[in-house]
């Protein structure tokens, strides 16, 4: 008889991240570099392991082959156990055919056997493009108190926003009672942040009785859950307090990252009593020359630094040289800046090279004020001009 | 493979004063994030050397915390991998002294590993030698024994207490020395086949020997084939506080600095899951090295600061070294200074040492 897990997180990976657009070119969003270090995945990895969850399951789909050598055996997050750890699981054929993961909740589906194996009470469900600190273990509590069926994790936005959302409705118990998607008139502003824990049980019947549904989207927001109020089961919210961003745009990913750099930042990388994890490259400690002035940024291991950083993020490997200026900008790993270029509010890719005298800002009159580069470009300065070109 | 490797710590004397209270030599942090046995285990690991025991002696309880499994240096195989070989107290048997009895105590790790060669090595030279290269120059010449060698351009203080090599013309070692102006610093690193060194093993046992190098290997160059290696790159010898500040500083030269870690033989140590270094504003930062996880409201300037380092607003350092997660409070100075782990730095405290023979503040000390 298979030991019997309390709860199994499923985390769902397979995005693809279209509105990060190059940077998730050959990655999948979760993958993607984050805080000088991280990669977005680091978060809800590190929140499994400091709540005392050991079992993960991760749902790939796109552009699997860096998100798959990333996480390996999960040693970087100590989920490499011998009774549960972490698992990959992408999308498979039977012997009655297969088909890629049409939904969130046709992924979860898909892996009933993959979750059975743990014989578990409750399953919680998580995405990989938030960055936040959260200790499921107390969400799972939470759960636990209100016998309830359904718990979906909230946070309150400010009340402009929260068109923006999904938002939930709730009795003062915090009892759900609907749901509203984007709605133009809020009555509440408590917005889901795509967490949920569920009594296995149910979902497993739910889940089988959606996918036998051809009209269903099978997806938990639009199907499985609306379904789940209609039959009148105990639908709770959990509420969240603490930083807490989605980062699947071009803008908010650089903006959270720039959170990061206040003098008290709100997500605090530091806190030594909830760690973040993740695959530490060996690099010798950064070497910051006397010619170099650095302020308000966060700099990584293996860094070379010659020129002027400001207000900015170096990950790891990266160089830069004499007289270069870089502001309010996030160097992606082995990223080489050669001498007297200007960098201002961009994102740069891994591996790239940026030549002498190249000048890297947005021009007036762009759709956008960050400027992207892509990994592995080439970026030059033109003769006598200050406008860069990109191969 | 055709290597294993020694890590012999059995004749390094507890160099550092105050740094080598409670740890070994090779135990002691370095360069930012590293400990000085990394550079030799990296060295040996580069080379494909599987097989790796290390012969420790004393205070050895943070170096085989930092050793563990040997897993940050992919030694933790499930044949071979790597051996911490602490001495056998009472052994009645034992009828030698010095390291030769810590190589008799220890013969199957030699029978067990399937390499043909063993390399052996101490901890304090800083280099990044190649020991495939070593190891052709061995077949190539013929030795018996090959030893390593530095020829250094100007001899330094700590040169003093090395040994020396007199080799002839073809490059064999005619005499090991303790001359003091010999430019030729034995890096006390030597090649041997497993066969020879086991019956050099069993003959100095037999006829009393204690010191493996000295009695089986040194004194007898002229029964045996021992030939000089060469080593050409960067190098720094750690045997005494002063040129532990001194080496480390050398660091801070940024083509010693690109040597020594941006060759293809990268160092290896264990990793800590620190963020990456925050500098706040109104820091001034210059030619120094950062750990992760240090935060920086102060001046840092010429200096080495480990990971987690925390250094207020107003705190100046300058030419020093600062060991993990020290904590440098508002308004406080330091200069010339080496701070070992956890030491608190209150409020407005001036430390100066001198450019020669800098303070050291041992552990976990608050001032």
């Amino acid at each position: 008889m298979n030991r019997k897990k309390e709860c199994v997180a499923m985390l769902l990976a397979g995005g693809e991240g279209k509105r990060l657009e190059l940077l998730t070119k050959n990655l999948a969003k979760p993958a993607v570099y984050f805080g000088g270090k991280y990669r977005i995945i680091d978060f809800p990895l590190s929140n499994c392991t400091n709540s005392g969850i050991d079992t993960v399951g991760v749902l790939t789909q796109y552009q699997p082959l860096v998100l798959n050598s990333y996480i390996g055996i999960g040693s970087a997050w100590s989920l490499d156990r011998k009774h549960g750890g972490v698992t990959v699981l992408p999308p498979f054929q039977a012997q009655n055919g297969g088909d890629w993961y049409k939904g969130t909740a046709d992924a979860i589906y898909q892996n009933i056997n993959f979750i059975e194996q743990y014989n578990p009470k409750y399953v919680l469900i998580l995405s990989g493009d938030h960055i936040y600190k959260m200790n499921y273990a107390k969400m799972l509590k939470h759960h636990k108190q209100k016998e309830a069926d359904v718990t979906i994790s909230v946070i309150e936005v400010p009340w402009e926003e929260a068109s923006r959302f999904g938002i939930l409705n709730t009795t003062d118990d915090l009892r759900i009672h609907t749901f509203d998607e984007k709605p133009a008139n809020p009555q509440s502003n408590l917005a889901s942040m795509g967490i949920y824990i569920f009594n296995w049980e149910l979902l497993k019947s739910y889940l089988i009785e959606d996918a036998q549904n051809p009209h269903s989207s099978h997806d938990f927001g639009k199907n499985v859950l609306p379904t789940l109020l209609q039959d009148g089961k105990r639908l709770y919210a959990y509420q969240f307090e603490g930083y807490w961003k989605d980062v699947g745009t071009v803008e908010s990913l650089w903006e959270a990252n720039m959170d990061l750099l206040e003098n008290e930042p709100q997500f605090n990388l530091n806190e030594s009593g909830w760690r973040m994890y993740s695959v530490n490259p060996n690099q010798p400690p950064q070497y910051i020359s006397s010619r170099a002035t650095v302020s308000q940024s966060l700099i990584n291991e293996g860094c070379l630094v010659d020129g002027n950083i400001d207000h900015s993020i170096l990950f790891y490997g990266v160089q830069i040289g004499e007289g270069s200026m870089v502001k309010d900008s996030v160097i992606m790993p082995n990223v080489k800046v050669g001498k007297n270029v200007v960098i201002e509010k961009a994102i740069i890719g891994e591996n790239t090279v940026i030549e002498d005298g190249a000048i890297i800002r947005a021009k007036v009159g762009d759709e956008r004020d960050i400027v992207l580069i892509g990994e592995n470009s080439r970026i030059m300065a033109e003769e006598d001009t200050v406008q860069t070109k990109v191969h | 493979m055709e290597i294993m490797g020694v890590i012999n710590l059995d004749n390094e004397q507890d160099f550092l004063n105050e740094l080598t209270y409670f740890r070994c030599g090779a135990a002691v942090p370095f360069a930012g994030r590293y400990r000085l046995i990394d550079f030799v285990i990296s060295n040996m690991t580069h080379a494909g050397m599987t097989d790796i025991a290390v012969f420790t002696r004393k205070k050895y309880r943070s170096l085989m915390d930092h050793l563990g499994k040997g897993k940050s240096w992919d030694l933790d195989t499930k044949y071979g991998g790597l051996f911490i070989l602490p001495p056998d107290w009472n052994d009645p048997t034992d009828i030698s002294k010095g390291d030769l009895q810590h190589f008799h105590n220890n013969l199957d790790y030699f029978y067990r590993g399937k390499a043909e060669y063993v390399l052996v090595s101490g901890s304090q030279h800083i280099c990044t030698v190649d020991y495939q290269e070593v190891y052709e120059h061995h077949l190539k010449t013929g030795a018996d024994v090959t030893v390593i060698y530095k020829k250094v351009e100007m001899l330094e203080p700590e040169h003093k207490h090395c040994r020396k090599l007199e080799t002839s013309d073809e490059g064999r070692v005619i005499k090991v020395t303790n001359e003091e102006y010999n430019n030729n610093v034995y890096m006390n690193m030597y090649l041997v086949s497993k066969k020879l060194l086991l019956q050099l093993v069993e003959y100095g046992i037999a006829h009393g020997a204690t010191h493996f190098f000295n009695d089986c290997i040194a004194s007898e160059t002229a029964n045996l084939n021992v030939q000089a290696f060469e080593y050409k790159g960067v190098y720094s010898v750690v045997n005494s506080v002063q040129s532990y500040y001194k080496n480390s500083l050398q660091i801070l030269n940024p083509d010693f600095y690109r040597e020594l870690f941006f060759s293809e033989q990268t160092i290896l140590t264990k990793v800590k899951n620190e963020p990456p270094a925050r500098y706040l504003q109104g820091s001034v930062v210059s030619n120094s090295l950062v750990g992760n996880g240090c935060i920086i409201e102060g001046t840092v300037e010429n200096s080495i600061l480990f990971r987690g380092v925390v250094v207020k607003k107003g705190a100046v350092i300058k030419n020093s070294i600062v060991m993990q997660r020290c904590d440098i409070q508002e308004n406080s100075i330091l200069e010339n200074v080496i701070l070992d782990k956890d030491v608190t730095l209150t409020e407005g405290k001036r430390l100066i040492g001198n450019e020669q023979m800098p303070f050291v503040i041992p552990k976990q000390k608050v001032i």
